[in-house]
């Protein structure tokens, strides 16, 4: 297995595996596949894989401890990266054929959408992540700090289900199924930052009762 | 005014177009029952379930309505394959795919309340009432998208001076079939059914107005509402109800499906109105099927001269 997971070949079987959304859509536009309303259908497309490449991603390190597979890390930057491209390419279907590349009207449409908005702010949150996902950026920023940064994936994640369950006219059940996912993903890490918590402060208390009886 | 002539054939007369479609099928129901004297409709009815039968049907001899805009028409394919019918389900390519076996035959639409004359109608005396015209409109949705459909009906008041309204009507109150077991999907559609939508009288009097049984030459797919509906082409499409089984007069302004679900979204009158701004979606634009980019939308949806002097000295911006 740690074979496996450490070929350079699997992390390029991985990588042309998360370009295929994208290839079908290109194939669909090819062959007249993309419905009615194109725009729309590319819409949704990169939207939903915005979020099942940031799920996807939260759910390396869930995985690397349960699952004992510590090498997975190699595959989380590039997963990250994935979510990336497609909330940009998401974003440039609502610039472009939406807003005719108008920045004033997609700035007014912004502020005025409470979805837009939420949804506008996740892109946002991804755009110093994917600027330093690099090695030279992570020396840069220190471990510590730059772990901090990235955490607002967490944000970018919960903007993006808010951002869709208010897209939605009334049937909400795809929003909610992501929207648990992500829930039982941030929910994993509360739990474990607690015990971590927890078993900190248990630890202090000890060693200051040993201190206490050593004065004794 | 245009002279009634009732057509001599009847609905189920007409020959589906899965029959002349599907020859083979049907000379090969020939064969099997070819000994037996049976009528034309009867061999129908023993080749192919009825639902079949009544799936789609070709109009002769339609009426050409001033009514009509030039405006380049959808493909048929797209006004069949992109449909709001939260009773089959929610996407829109849905309706194509569940609605296929629904049971249109034996229709029956019911007209009640304030009205001297209520009564029943079938679909053979729907479509004997008046002459059928076409009438190409603009449809526009409310998420921001339109298309242009040859629609076949006629104007809804000829309906409306058949049942003759009592002065107390002020109302008409529409409600689409709702069955959970033809429409198993609806439970999850989020909104109540039956689905009900409302005009006032004269809006329903408006010639616009049309109580519509097909397009593009045909009757009405189920999926876009077979097999009689309303087209209201200056409003909202949520308000142009599909498989129409109750027209209710009445002197209270009635309930409508979507208002009820979100009352500051979408208000009764739901006239095209790209100045009234949606929490969700700018009304300003609209992106018509097949095109990239989005065109400017028209107020009333481009009817303001058949429709504006309704609305005279109303705040539509309360009235949404």
């Amino acid at each position: 297995m740690r074979a496996l997971l450490t070929s350079k070949w699997t992390k390029a079987a991985v990588f042309l595996l998360c370009l295929v959304p994208l290839d079908a859509l290109i194939w669909r536009a090819l062959h007249n596949g993309l419905g009615a309303n194109p725009v729309e259908f590319i819409q949704l497309t990169t939207g939903r894989w915005t979020l099942r490449f940031l799920i996807i991603t939260l759910c390396i390190t869930p995985f690397r401890k349960l699952l004992n597979l510590p090498d997975l890390i190699r595959f989380r930057r590039m997963f990250g990266l994935f979510a990336f491209f497609y909330v940009c390419l998401h974003f440039l279907t609502y610039l472009g054929p939406d807003q005719s590349f108008d920045l004033a009207a997609m700035w007014k449409d912004v502020a005025k959408r409470p979805f837009i908005t939420v949804g506008f702010l996740g892109f946002l949150l991804l755009v110093p992540l994917a600027m330093t996902s690099t090695a030279g950026w992570i020396r840069r920023l220190g471990g510590k700090r730059w772990q901090m940064l990235h955490r607002a994936i967490y944000f970018a994640a919960v903007a993006g289900v808010i951002h869709y369950y208010w897209k939605v006219k009334s049937d909400v059940r795809m929003p909610l199924f992501y929207g648990a996912l992500v829930a039982v993903l941030l929910l994993w890490r509360l739990w474990g930052w607690l015990s971590r918590r927890r078993s900190v402060v248990a630890a202090k208390l000890s060693s200051e009762g040993a201190r206490a009886g050593a004065a004794r | 005014m245009l002279i009634r002539k009732a057509p001599d054939l009847t609905y189920a007369d007409v020959t589906p177009k899965s029959v002349y479609l599907d020859r083979r099928k049907f000379l090969r129901a020939m064969g099997i029952v070819g000994a037996t004297a049976v009528t034309a409709k009867g061999l129908f009815d023993l080749a192919l379930p009825p639902q079949v039968a009544f799936a789609a049907t070709k109009f002769t001899s339609l009426v050409n309505s001033p009514f009509s805009t030039s405006e380049k028409q959808n493909s048929y394919d797209d006004v069949t394959h992109y449909n709001n019918f939260y009773e089959f389900g929610t996407d829109k390519g849905d309706p194509a795919k569940n609605a296929k076996n629904f049971n249109t035959s034996n229709w029956i639409v019911s007209v009640e309340g304030e009205v001297a004359k209520p009564r029943k109608f079938t679909m053979d005396e729907i479509l004997k009432l008046a002459p059928l015209e076409e009438r190409i409109y603009r449809h526009r949705c409310v998420e921001a998208w339109s298309i242009v459909v040859p629609w076949i009906g006629f104007s809804f008041n000829s309906l409306i001076r058949l049942v003759e309204p009592t002065p107390k009507a002020q109302f008409v109150a529409f409600q689409s079939y709702y069955d959970p077991r033809q429409m198993p999907l609806g439970r999850w559609a989020g909104i109540e059914f039956p689905y009900v939508e409302g005009l006032r009288l004269d809006e329903a009097m408006n010639p616009l107005t049309l109580l519509c049984v097909g397009m593009y030459g045909e009757s009405l797919p189920n999926q876009d509402g077979a097999p009689v509906r309303m087209v209201i082409p200056w409003k909202y499409g949520f308000k142009s109800i599909k498989s129409l089984v109750k027209i209710k007069f009445q002197q209270k302004m009635p309930p409508t499906t979507w208002n009820l679900s979100v009352p500051n979204w979408y208000g009764f009158y739901s006239n095209v109105n790209p100045n009234v701004n949606h929490p969700r979606w700018s009304q300003a634009k609209e992106r018509r099927l097949g095109e990239i980019f989005k065109r400017p939308t028209l107020m009333f949806n481009g009817y303001d001269d058949q429709v504006a002097s309704m609305y005279n000295g109303m705040d539509l911006k309360k009235n949404y």
